[in-house]
């Protein structure tokens, strides 16, 4: 048992959270955002150049063959900075269905562009109606010769309007909500028949809205087995939850630094307002709440080497629950020590409640993973 | 960064739960399972049968008793004892008074007391609160003077857990009353049968008596009962304070008793089937486990900590494990009301010792969730608990 990094991994967080004390303080975030699509290409490009894009792939594939702790220490470092760039949508999700399920030919097709930069990823999974399950699929793939024809709507699809290449569900067959008969397709962004309305989102990032309308692609499409993919689907979002909880701890850890900092410097009454007992029992309780977010983002970053799936599922479920209530709590928590300041489009803090907030909702909230939780029989 | 056990670790597991299951009386461990208390009787014989394998002060110095195990086998130790359950070594004793004395105590001292605390020859009770001093300790008032060779005591103390059982208290007395508060207090230890000594029991909110208030009247204390130097017992009381941080989250009582709580709601019945199946029921149960899991998470990484850095600084993460063990403690408790209904209502009566043998086992629910009402109040209460996150933590 040890919780400690390894010395290559602290030479990791390093250099990532050196990058972006460098290159990613709140004013550049503003400047980053109104580029186009609402990220700096020179970011990605430093991210690259530190090969921090190829971090989870394998060497023979070029990168450099890290696990479940790398991910969740770089996540950790773009939750603290607020990063907008698609870190999460193509390295781990993009990236993931092609570790996890691509062939040698997909593999060598797509990851070299993840690694150096060039390309970006979006995962086009939730539907009008799907909400947070998996395997509701209405959007369809129909064989057609060797390859498949996809139809379909597809809604908040992080980095949509930026991707390059979309991975994208569809139903192969049986009705909407089998869980067989989901396959998962690759599909480059500019084919025809994909139509894209993008957006920003409330946190900052941006998202699209995508319809396919008899989008051909060939038989190399199909990520695994085009018929049974809701496992393959499963594991990758399993990755991305973890990913996303160690993203909101480092927005957590910061928010409570800056609130923690405002209540040394606010004076009101003529005294620093961190000398209120009441404001700091608060800070105490969201410092507590942290800590427990923290154990639960690690506990599900270790569950990664759990050789039951179900266990693996059930602790990525647990630890989203407790992410949720922890970043609900110290998020809203942020804004009122900060008071009328918090409630301020200038103010950084109300970004990270922002995040916190999407976080939550995104592949499952608080009530759908308790659920989760629950179905699997707990956790003792 | 890995969270399996070794080889080794998961071999001393074995090695303590077959201890555990193969030595602990059953009657023992039913009560604790039950709720119930236990009489001192049954708590020195499984004390002692802890101590004659060598596990009864397992902390201690190897030169003293103790065990050398790594900080992992203390966790798993003791975890294992929550689970199976089976009662932790007396506190005051061999938590409490037993480090101050072999660190701070002369030779004489450790050679007088240390053995007895282990055999449990000597029940320990602990002097501190005070009527008008619970969470200002360092106002207490309970008076020590010096009159030849000896101390004359005189004042009160209160909350004294166990103090019916008890042949020795360790106190914080007043010996220099001119000095700010917390410089002239001393660590003295003596006999509860000294003269002027009186324990008058206090009737707890479950009609258990743990605890009792302990009166001083002229009570003559030799003077080499004093522990370390006379006014320095306020250091002292804050090393006994701060010695057992990774123990109070009480992570293996919470899990036994999330076992008994889905143990009983297979049995009991609503609308024609078990309480278990009931949705709303099992969410909160999952939400309390998760809340556990995230604190035995927290608590391992204090110990892993410990473990490779040593106990010198403490891990900030180790100021959550009161609060939340706590919270998590009494949340438990709360369910088990939820699962019995209206059979919590019976109430039955104390026996004199203090034991509660008595009854269904049903009558010991509503008890112990109000008895567990204690568990954010004493050892420093919670919001005693933030003020030191405040301070220590984020520098408020």
């Amino acid at each position: 048992m040890d919780f400690d990094l390894s010395e290559e991994q602290r030479l990791l967080k390093e250099s990532i959270d050196g990058l972006l004390t460098d290159s990613y303080d709140f004013d550049a975030r503003k400047k980053y955002q109104k580029e186009k699509g609402g990220w700096s290409k020179a970011v990605w490009g430093k991210l690259a150049e530190q090969g921090l894009l190829g971090l989870p792939f394998a060497e023979d594939d070029g990168g450099f063959g890290a696990g479940a702790v790398e991910t969740m220490i770089v996540m950790e470092a773009l939750g603290k900075a607020l990063v907008l760039e698609p870190y999460l949508a193509t390295v781990v999700i993009g990236g993931g269905f092609l570790r996890h399920g691509g062939s040698a030919e997909q593999k060598a097709a797509h990851i070299p562009g993840i690694i150096d930069g060039s390309k970006t990823f979006a995962f086009a999974q939730l539907e009008k109606n799907s909400r947070y399950d998996l395997g509701d699929v209405a959007t369809t793939a129909k064989k057609k010769g060797a390859g498949w024809v996809i139809d379909g709507e597809k809604f908040v699809v992080l980095n949509g309007e930026n991707a390059d290449t979309l991975i994208v569900t569809a139903r192969t067959k049986g009705a909407q909500r089998d869980k067989t008969g989901i396959g998962v397709f690759i599909v480059p962004a500019n084919a025809k028949g994909v139509t894209r309305k993008g957006y920003p989102t409330q946190d900052g990032l941006h998202a699209a809205d995508i319809t396919f309308t008899g989008v051909e692609v060939g038989a190399d499409a199909a990520i695994g087995d085009p018929e049974n993919g809701l496992p393959l689907i499963e594991r990758v979002v399993d990755e991305a939850r973890t990913a996303m909880c160690a993203e909101a701890v480092g927005a957590m850890d910061e928010s409570l630094k800056s609130t923690v900092e405002y209540l040394k410097t606010r004076k009101q009454f003529g005294v620093p307002i961190g000398s209120f007992q009441t404001l700091q029992h608060r800070a105490a309780d969201m410092f507590v709440a942290l800590e427990q977010a923290r154990s639960m983002s690690m506990f599900a970053t270790m569950a990664a080497d759990f050789d039951s799936a179900k266990e693996r599922a059930t602790a990525v479920a647990a630890a989203k629950v407790q992410i949720g209530k922890s970043g609900k709590f110290i998020g809203q928590q942020s804004i009122q020590l900060h008071g009328g300041i918090g409630m301020t489009q200038e103010a950084k803090i109300g970004h990270y409640f922002k995040r916190l907030t999407m976080i939550e909702n995104t592949f499952g909230d608080t009530d759908y993973h308790l659920r989760r939780v629950t179905d699997a029989g707990g956790l003792v | 960064m890995d969270l399996a056990f070794s080889k080794e670790e998961i071999a001393f597991r074995e090695e303590v739960r077959a201890f555990f299951r193969d030595n602990v009386p059953p009657e023992t461990r039913r009560k604790m399972v039950e709720g119930r208390h236990l009489s001192k009787d049954e708590m020195v014989a499984w004390w002692r049968i802890l101590n004659k394998k060598g596990w009864g002060v397992s902390h201690w110095p190897k030169e003293y008793g103790g065990t050398g195990w790594t900080s992992v086998q203390h966790y798993i130790f003791n975890e294992e004892l929550q689970m199976h359950p089976a009662p932790a070594p007396l506190a005051f004793g061999v938590s409490m008074v037993g480090p101050v004395i072999y660190t701070f105590g002369n030779e004489k001292q450790k050679q007088q007391y240390l053995p007895r605390i282990a055999s449990v020859d000597d029940w320990w009770c602990q002097g501190f609160s005070e009527p008008g001093s619970g969470s200002d300790l360092a106002s207490l008032k309970t008076k020590a003077e010096r009159k030849g060779d000896k101390y004359i005591i005189n004042g009160q103390k209160t909350w004294t857990t166990l103090a019916q059982h008890a042949d020795m208290i360790f106190c914080l007395c007043r010996t220099d009353t001119n000095a700010k508060k917390q410089m002239g207090i001393s660590f003295i230890v003596f006999d509860m049968k000294s003269k002027g000594v009186t324990v008058r029991p206090i009737e707890t909110i479950d009609g258990g008596r743990e605890v009792n208030e302990v009166f001083f009247d002229d009570v003559e204390v030799p003077i080499e009962n004093l522990i370390g130097e006379e006014n320095k017992g306020w250091d002292y009381a804050k090393f006994l304070l701060g010695n057992e941080r990774t123990g109070i989250a009480r992570v293996g009582v919470s899990k036994e008793r999330l076992r008994r709580i889905k143990d009983l709601a297979s049995k009991v019945e609503q609308n024609g089937k078990p309480v278990i199946e009931d949705q709303g029921f099992r969410e909160k149960l999952a939400a309390c486990e998760i809340e556990l899991k995230a604190l035995e998470l927290t608590q391992l990484r204090v110990v892993a900590d410990e473990g490779k850095h040593g106990k010198g600084k403490p891990n900030p993460a180790s100021s959550v494990l009161k609060i939340k063990g706590s919270e998590i403690q009494q949340t438990t408790t709360e369910l088990l009301m939820e699962v019995i209904g209206p059979f919590a209502a019976p109430y039955d009566v104390h026996g004199d010792d203090g034991s509660n043998e008595t009854m269904d086992w049903t009558a010991q629910i509503a008890p112990s969730y109000f008895n567990n009402r204690k568990v954010s109040i004493y050892g420093g209460s919670n919001e005693i608990q933030r003020n030191i996150i405040t301070k220590a933590v984020l520098g408020l």
